[in-house]
């Protein structure tokens, strides 16, 4: 039951109804809501709220979304700079392998190997490796699928439906809570004496299901496991409510073709989310079974370690469909959102409608769809029958149709606009760039022909990264800067914004580009060293290119940090409800939307959510009724 | 102390950072925010026409500069028949994502600059254009479809297996922790089973040697293979997955513990030929840093890699692969030895001991009677150790009957010649056991029509310690005469 009792709002009752009536009492938005809107009779309900009366329950383990919201990004920022970190260690050694790293031994202590002749410290090759599974693992699980979804699924799907909280805000706080509990495991997973586990984020067996392949696949491997599959938890029950909420808690007037892109784009993250998220799961259970149990469901005929197993008649393969059944779906978990943020940011920015707004939501459910019939895209070379990859590249190629559509509207969105230029609007321009460079590498990848050379090759960790490594975030960043103001009551601040863009555009062109050309020289990923061969020894100098560019790179993210700690404080504040002059329910809230989001009756909806310069005006919001003689647009 | 400095070093950063932004925010107020925002609007859109310039220029400019260092370009021509179909794919490709490239970019950008806010200018209220939509939905289409046709039968070509008509050399690589074991299939053409249950120190990939194919493969260090010849790499793993990857090729396949994989290829450019092209170019005209005294492209050689994360030495699986003339390849065949007959005849594991084969009797046959020569008097003749089995009651092996009837024929050809036996024996074992099996060895000699007086029997001699096993050691006294 949708049982709102035990949520009441931290003021009295008569505050609220003070907020009311001396809220802009002339305000339009505040008029149209107490004329038109719908009365769920939501305040009158005070009687007692045991939930969120006291620091702990209002904000550590709080069941408004809106919090929630926060603290999924918060977590994410974390963890976005632990998994940004270890990207400069393990960079710090490829770039400049010759150069000591022992000043790193107070910190990484015995992963750093001093060679006892020249003194020289090494990062230890089982330490790279476990480095760079966990930025993987880290950054696409932690940052870019709790982070982005979590973080803006709940703070928009309420507000911009018109709804009081998500369908179940009690499953919304555990979703956050499971999420926390993967992260502490994962953490303690850094510590261990063996390592963390070092098989890549991908995990394939039996690299990961054999403690004695390597020292990271012992108790590393066992935590790892662990901790995604809370996490597995947290996305289903996100991903539940998400879902319920946006069919269920729509406000009056608000059907589905009166939702936001953003609504769109998460609604269909959390139903791949919640389709492919348990086959991820199985995969983890069956390896666990391998480990523990003495199965063979992914091993056959091994002799490692001086021995010869016993397991017979599994296949390695088998595992790699199940994860990639997850882990094609994931990426599209992942872009999905920033595509959805940026269709809002744009257009709001551009004051324009979003071009084409039912080509991109046909295109969404499109990408949604072939999402879950393209996974062994990433399997063209693991001994599967060639004869089986026919499918997979026909269906990989047809997704760029839709992705590309999505480019046309964005660029047709910016044509004959009137763009302000914030800090938003710029990550939300720049994500488009990114997603143009990184979305045309994909289709030389999805070509099995053209895959024989480039899989496994840095020209591959090219394309993820420019994908999801820049435009995802850079959907993030531009969420971040536009939803700021909703989540605290300020601005952050623009320049250091707009400084933070410059730096992390060029930065990250700077970063990925060049490994195309790696790539394309054969080098492969995964290489703690290239001068074991003579083919790959020729870039020394890129590499260290590459190296100083990401300490760059990363050093304006800190410029992002200190601009959102900083702002939550003492930024800018917002005096008026709609700052960004956009049409979307969540601003016509008050600026610091208590529990329940309206103060009183929730908004009721009579257009959709994109009528920028309609008959001459700057926006239409969205609560506004169609005029005398004036048709809907589409 | 440095990392007080470092952290000394972030919080002032930080201070700089929040002034930045305080001071911004006090002139936005000065200005006034409107005229502020249609300034930053002009200078932004200034950056971004500024951005794209760069950005294109700076992406030619660089894929040309690197250009001579990618494979399919410059002196990286392939070196496989099948190479090129596949590079011609990847520049099929690159042309036309190239195309969308540049215009997409340009128009993101050049409309970032024209549409930028502007004092009393209104944005166009255009909320789609389906005619629009269904031709940039139609174009991509199309070139997906043509990209998928060429790249499906570009796909269904390389990756065919070998039919049964087709003649071909077979070879197997098996990728271990951390290196790979080459296996040549030796003059039968066939490659030999294998069992990992069979692996140890003596046998490291598990051969089964009652599988005759076994008997003639030999392991190889390098990849040597002869030019123009189709070659169909068996591609297994022994422990996690690896991956077989020859990158001026074309040619990568997982390995698969317990699941063969395959892929067929023909070298089409000897290592020397490829150095030759390598030498028209300047990026290749430098010292190698490795090797100062030689240049790049001399120093030049194939090699193959692991291209799947298999543990802590993944980035250190190097084989070097020599393509080479079918005469060089024909030399290089006769320099190697099978692994069989190299490391396991007639030691403990060889299911064979009990027999000679064909080839080794005729060798046998033929080393005997040339040790009968007046030079080699005082030497000892070429005989493999004569080995017995059973417990108590001793029979000499298949293989020591062959040999020793071999001998006896030899002995009979070549009447008047004469031998010395003599007979270590460890300290420690009875010498009344060796003396039983000496006998055998004598009766089986008298048996096949060997003389007495053709043999000497030496008294038995104590080795030291070091010896393990009873020896008899033939010498010859005299050669005799050649019938």
């Amino acid at each position: 039951m949708l049982d709102f009792h035990y949520n009441q709002n931290k003021l009295k009752k008569s505050e609220l109804m003070a907020n009311v009536l001396t809220a802009a009492p002339h305000s339009e938005e505040n008029v149209l809501i107490e004329q038109m809107g719908y009365d769920d009779h939501f305040h009158e309900h005070h009687d007692g709220d045991k939930f969120q009366s006291n620091f702990i329950t209002t904000y550590i383990f709080s069941q408004d979304h809106k919090i929630i919201a926060k603290q999924f990004l918060i977590t994410g920022m974390f963890w976005g700079i632990i998994g940004g970190l270890m990207s400069l260690v393990f960079r710090l050694q490829l770039g400049f392998p010759e150069e000591s790293l022992a000043w790193l031994k107070p910190v990484l202590g015995k992963w750093i190997e001093i060679n006892a002749e020249t003194g020289m410290g090494a990062l230890s090759p089982d330490f790279y490796y476990a480095l760079v599974t966990m930025h993987g693992t880290i950054l696409v699980f932690f940052v870019l699928t709790a982070g982005l979804s979590g973080t803006f699924s709940n703070l928009l799907i309420p507000l911009q439906l018109g709804a009081r909280d998500m369908a179940s805000p009690l499953l919304n706080m555990m979703s956050y809570w499971f999420f926390f509990l993967a992260g502490v495991i994962m953490f303690i997973s850094l510590f261990l004496n063996t390592g963390p586990f070092s098989g890549g984020w991908t995990a394939y067996p039996p690299l990961s299901a054999l403690p004695q392949a390597s020292s990271g696949s012992g108790a590393g491997m066992t935590l790892w496991l662990v901790s995604l599959v809370f996490f597995v938890v947290s996305v289903l029950l996100g991903g539940i409510n998400y879902i319920t909420t946006v069919l269920n808690l729509r406000t009056k007037g608000m059907n589905m073709w009166r939702m936001p892109l953003t609504i769109w784009a998460f609604f269909v993250t959390a139903i791949l989310g919640l389709l492919s998220f348990p086959v991820l799961a199985s995969a983890f259970f069956l390896v666990m079974c391998d480990r523990g149990l003495g199965t063979s469901f992914f091993l056959n005929e091994i002799f490692i370690g001086g021995q010869a197993l016993d397991h017979v008649g599994g296949s390695p393969v088998l595992y790699q469909h199940l994860f990639w059944f997850l882990g094609h779906p994931e990426v599209y978990i992942i872009i999905l959102p920033a595509m959805g943020i940026v269709s809002e940011v744009l257009a709001v920015h551009s004051r324009k409608p979003i071009f084409g707004y039912k080509a991109m939501v046909f295109s969404i459910l499109a990408i949604g769809f072939l999402s879950f019939i393209v996974w062994a895209h990433h399997m063209f070379m693991s001994g599967v029958n060639p004869f089986i990859s026919n499918f997979f590249v026909v269906f990989t190629l047809i997704i760029a149709v839709p992705s590309a559509v999505k480019v046309f509207n964005w660029i047709a969105t910016l044509f004959g606009g009137n763009i302000r230029f914030t800090a938003a609007s710029l990550f939300g321009i720049g994500f488009v760039s990114m997603f143009i460079s990184g979305g045309l590498t994909g289709i030389f990848l999805g070509n099995s022909a053209i895959d024989i050379q480039m899989h496994d090759t840095y020209f591959v960790v090219a394309h993820f990264h420019i994908v999801m490594g820049v435009a995802a975030f850079f959907g993030m960043f531009a969420g971040v800067y536009h939803w700021f103001p909703k989540m605290y009551g300020r601005f952050m601040n623009e320049t250091l914004g707009k400084l933070h863009f410059w730096g992390t555009m060029i930065g990250a062109y700077l970063i990925f580009w060049p490994m195309h050309y790696i790539g394309m020289a054969g080098v492969p990923r995964r290489y703690y060293r290239f001068d074991t061969f003579q083919s790959f020894s020729q870039f020394d100098d890129m590499n260290k290119f590459i190296t100083i560019a990401a300490i760059i790179t990363f050093g304006f993210q800190l410029i992002l940090v200190i601009n959102f700690f900083y702002s939550i404080w003492y930024g800018k504040k917002v005096t008026e409800k709609n700052p960004w002059g956009a049409t979307t329910l969540e601003w016509t809230t008050e600026v610091d939307p208590g529990h329940g989001n309206w103060a009183g009756k929730l908004p009721a909806v009579h257009r959709w959510a994109y009528d920028y310069g309609k008959d001459g005006k700057e926006f239409i919001s969205q609560i506004t009724p169609l005029k005398e003689g004036e048709s809907e647009t589409h | 102390m440095t990392i007080l400095l470092v952290i000394i070093s972030i919080i002032l950063i930080a201070v700089i950072v929040v002034q930045i932004g305080k001071v911004t925010e006090l002139a936005a107020k000065i200005r006034g925010e409107e005229e502020m925002q249609y300034e930053v609007n002009r200078s932004q859109g200034g950056y971004m026409i500024l951005f794209l310039v760069v950005f294109l220029i700076g992406c030619v400019v660089s894929a040309y500069y690197f250009k001579n260092y990618m494979l399919g370009y410059g002196p990286h021509l392939p070196a496989s028949e099948h190479g090129s179909i596949l590079d011609k794919m990847f520049n099929v490709t690159l042309f036309f994502t190239g195309i969308v490239f540049v215009i997409t970019h340009v128009l993101l950008f050049y409309f970032g600059w024209k549409y930028s806010a502007k004092k009393g200018k209104k944005a166009l209220f255009i909320p789609h254009d389906n005619k629009l939509e269904i031709i940039w939905t139609a174009i991509p289409a199309v070139v997906m479809t043509f990209l998928v046709v060429g790249g499906l039968d570009a796909w269904n070509e390389v990756m065919a297996d070998v039919s049964d008509d087709d003649k071909y050399l077979e070879i197997e690589a098996t990728g271990f922790q951390f290196g790979w074991n080459l296996r040549y299939p030796g003059a039968d053409g066939l490659i030999g089973e294998k069992n990992y249950k069979l692996i140890s120190s003596e046998n490291p990939l598990g051969q089964n040697w009652k599988d005759e194919k076994n008997l003639d493969d030999f392991l190889a260090t390098e990849l040597v293979l002869p030019v123009g010849q189709k070659v169909r790499v068996r591609i297994t793993a022994q422990d996690v997955l690896h991956n077989f990857y020859l990158p001026h090729f074309r040619v990568k396949m997982d390995a698969i513990p317990g699941m063969p994989t395959y892929f067929v290829f023909t070298p089409t450019k000897t290592t020397e030929e490829y150095r030759q092209e390598l030498k028209k170019y300047p990026e290749y005209n430098v010292p190698d840093p490795a090797d100062p005294e030689k240049m790049l492209w001399e120093t030049f050689e194939y090699e193959l890699a692991c291209a799947e994360l298999c543990g802590r030495g993944h980035y250190s699986m190097k084989r070097p692969v020599k393509i080479v003339s079918q005469e060089d390849y024909d030399t290089w065949l006769g320099t190697q030895s099978s692994y069989y007959f190299s490391n396991i005849r007639f030691k403990d594991n060889d299911p064979w001991s009990d027999k000679l084969f064909e080839s080794e009797i005729s060798s046998k046959r033929d080393a005997l009677n040339a040790a009968f020569t007046a030079d080699n008097i005082g030497k000892d003749l070429p005989l493999d150790a004569l080995s017995f089995k059973g417990d108590k009651a001793y029979n000499l092996t298949g293989s020591s009957k062959e040999q020793l009837t071999l001998l006896a024929n030899t002995l009979k050809s070549k009447p008047g010649s004469r031998l010395k036996l003599s007979v270590t024996i460890p300290s420690g074992l009875e010498n009344v056991t060796a003396d039983s099996k000496t006998r055998l060895i004598l009766d089986l000699l008298y048996s096949n029509g060997v003389n007495a007086n053709q043999i000497e029997l030496a008294p038995n001699i104590i080795a030291s310690e070091d010896n393990t096993t009873t020896k008899w050691v033939f010498t010859l006294l005299g050669a005799g005469l050649s019938l």
